[in-house]
């Protein structure tokens, strides 16, 4: 079962897995292009799958009061305002008195408050908040507010551009999955589809899977003690429906189908995009040579990933995993030969 | 010195991206200079990836983990060369260590009834489940050569009597079988904390069995010096010395090999503790090797061992948790690669490209 590319490469997941006849590989495919934030997709997850809620949360961030994907949030709406416009358009808000959604210093205060998500570790404080009165206030933003006269960082009137970039996140489904490689119950499992889901029957809450996803994905709901995350609807897929994220949106941000199929489309309309001038337009996570062998759920984004909360080159982390061993090898064999070489010695 | 280096390289990259981005926007001068360092890019400052979610108790185990180890390797050595103090308080401090190890292990799970769960599956991919094998099969051996010190203390008839015959050969066979897996033990955590997204524990990958072995080492000595009379504890200070010399030479390859990574090491909470842990190791080892004609002076050595092994885990732990907790350093490491990596696509197309022109 185990072949050339198990731990790291293009790889047909499911075939690797020991499933000889599987189906073709199911995903999504979110076009951020389109989506206009209504959060349907968050709404929807947590009917079907029966998410808890965690009562009404305001972050102050900004129009995102969700924050991250917890195991009480399976899909994430990220919302981010920027003072530029998008492609060649001109923004709505030209010579409008309007201001940004949040101030800077809000942002900062905001992202800097821990939430309460129910989960652990959820939605922690931003290290720096800084960074946030930076993301609110735009590229040049030159410290807290009151440094600098208000016409200057556009945050007040007479702002001239605005784009507003949303974007429904949820899990990959990686091709390598280092969830699913670390799990030591094996609750993590493959699906026939290709897609990775916990069963919760079997997760004993080890909490290994947190630490291991290199997107951030996987958390632990607290009092329940179990890890949790987006099972690609797999009681619905599995009798042919559409996961209800993508039933529920409104505007095909958000399109399931088979994976080869969702890439052509993807290629198809970023190109769309480029040749209608919005030169930022990029897909992310569509490459199969990719640190995690290309994702089940990939994206097309209008700004580099990091923006979004992505980080910009995910690597499985079991692509290092033979060299590890050898070097754990490398010190047990050491140890070993300290205790012998340290008893050999003829003791005076 | 370097940590500021590291900034501005950063920084500057940073801006050139935003004159590219923004078009012009940040030419006007003065305003790039003012920017706050916290300019870096991710959504609102938050993490990239998820912190570890385990309580003290794992930092905790890594420490008792490797003391049972070290002790078990120090018990079997004792054994073989005729050490019956050095081997008791071994053999002892192996089973203690184990079960404790233990309780932390079911303890930390967020569904403890469920730890049986761990024996569903081996699987080489995950370090935890190669380790809970691990952990069963040393802590069942560890348990057996422990019992069998107290084989004298059995009435000498019935069956009973039959267990204080066999038991001593059924200890010193336990004995070994524990002091075999014991380097698994002690080094098989640092893949552990490797094989995860954290930054600073993954690109540690080289240097983190070093130091687990080197601390299991003198931790385990360090019971030696404690427990011992100085006509035994010759093998447990070279044993101190050289462990401490391991944990010492591999602790500083994390704090200075690892660029940006290794800063997480240096600073806040977990530079604190790996500093504590330097000035213990080096005390330890100073008392092991200056202290052969004094109990005392050997106990305290030992002590401080035992310390420096709970500082340098605890550090460790500590600085693996900052570096997922600050997007910093899952953002900008991943950027300098992707962008190595797109520099080397375009000097191989633009060679591709002189060649194919140069044909005719």
């Amino acid at each position: 079962m185990v072949g050339t590319n198990s731990l790291y490469g293009p790889l047909d997941p499911a075939r690797d897995a020991g499933y000889p006849d599987a189906p073709a590989r199911m995903g999504f495919f979110t076009d951020t292009s389109v989506c206009i934030g209504c959060k349907a997709c968050e709404v929807a997850c947590k009917e079907w799958n029966q998410v808890p809620g965690t009562g009404l949360d305001l972050l102050g961030m900004s129009f995102d009061n969700t924050g991250a994907l917890t195991a009480n949030s399976w899909r994430h709406v990220a919302f981010v305002e920027q003072p530029r416009p998008i492609g060649q358009q001109s923004s709505p808000f030209v010579d409008t008195p309007t201001g940004p959604s949040v101030s800077a210093a809000a942002a900062a205060i905001g992202a800097g408050t821990k939430v309460d998500t129910g989960t652990k570790p959820g939605v922690p404080p931003a290290i720096e908040p800084d960074s946030a009165a930076w993301m609110a206030a735009g590229p040049e933003f030159p410290g807290m507010p009151g440094s600098q006269p208000p016409g200057r960082t556009g945050s007040a009137n007479g702002r001239t551009d605005v784009r507003w970039l949303m974007m429904s996140d949820v899990c990959k489904h990686c091709t390598h999955a280092a969830c699913l490689d670390v799990c030591p119950t094996g609750s993590l499992f493959r699906t026939e589809f290709g897609t990775v889901v916990i069963q919760e029957d079997i997760c004993n809450g080890c909490g290994y899977c947190i630490p291991a996803c290199p997107y951030g994905v996987i958390d632990q709901r607290e009092g329940d003690g179990r890890a949790w995350k987006c099972t690609l609807c797999y009681d619905r897929i599995g009798v042919g429906k559409t996961p209800a994220c993508a039933q529920a949106c409104p505007t095909e941000s958000i399109q399931y189908g088979a994976l080869d199929e969702l890439r052509e489309r993807a290629q198809r309309r970023v190109e769309r995009l480029h040749a209608g001038g919005v030169v930022e337009a990029r897909l992310y996570g569509d490459d199969p040579n990719d640190g995690v062998g290309g994702d089940g759920a990939f994206f097309l984004l209008l700004d580099e990933p990091e923006v979004y909360g992505l980080p910009p080159d995910p690597v499985v982390t079991t692509r290092d995993l033979p060299k590890m061993w050898r070097r754990a090898g490398l010190a047990a064999v050491t140890m070993a030969a300290a205790v012998l070489a340290a008893f050999i010695r003829r003791s005076p | 010195m370097s940590e500021r280096s590291e900034r501005t390289i950063w920084l500057s990259s940073a801006a050139g991206k935003g004159r590219r981005g923004h078009d012009g926007r940040g030419e006007g001068g003065g305003e790039q200079a003012t920017v706050p360092s916290a300019e870096f890019r991710s959504y609102y400052g938050r993490p990239i990836i998820k912190a570890p979610v385990w309580r003290r108790e794992i930092p905790s185990y890594l420490f008792t983990g490797g003391l049972a180890a070290g002790a078990a390797l120090l018990a079997a050595a004792a054994d073989l060369t005729g050490r019956p103090a050095l081997r008791r308080a071994g053999r002892l401090t192996a089973l203690g260590a184990i079960g404790v190890s233990g309780y932390f292990l079911i303890n930390d799970l967020g569904r403890p009834a469920r730890f049986h769960h761990m024996l569903r599956v081996a699987k080489p991919t995950s370090p935890m489940s190669m380790g809970t094998w691990v952990v069963a099969g040393f802590g069942s051996a560890a348990g057996v050569a422990a019992v069998s010190e107290f084989a004298s203390r059995l009435p000498g008839r019935d069956a009973l009597g039959l267990a204080r015959q066999g038991l001593p050969l059924a200890g010193r066979v336990a004995g070994f079988a524990a002091a075999g897996l014991a380097p698994a033990l002690a080094t098989y955590t640092a893949v552990l904390l490797a094989d995860t997204a954290v930054p600073s524990w993954h690109e540690a990958y080289a240097h983190l069995p070093h130091v687990f072995a080197g601390s299991a080492l003198a931790s385990g000595a360090g019971v030696g010096l404690i427990a011992a009379p100085l006509a035994e504890s010759g093998p447990a200070r070279r044993l101190a010395v050289a462990g401490a010399a391991l944990d010492l030479a591999g602790s500083h390859r994390l704090e200075s090999r690892l660029g940006l990574l290794s800063e997480p090491y240096r600073v806040g909470r977990a530079g604190k503790l790996l500093r504590a842990g330097r000035i213990l190791s080096v005390t330890g080892m100073l008392g092991a090797l200056l202290g052969r004609r004094s109990r005392l002076a050997s106990a305290l050595s030992g002590i401080a061992l035992l310390a420096a092994s709970v500082a340098t885990r605890f550090g460790i732990y500590e600085g693996g948790v900052a570096s997922a907790r600050d997007p910093k350093y899952t953002v900008t490491p991943q950027r300098q690669r992707r962008e190595q990596a797109a520099v080397r696509v375009d000097h191989q197309e633009r060679h591709v490209g002189s060649t194919s022109s140069s044909a005719p």
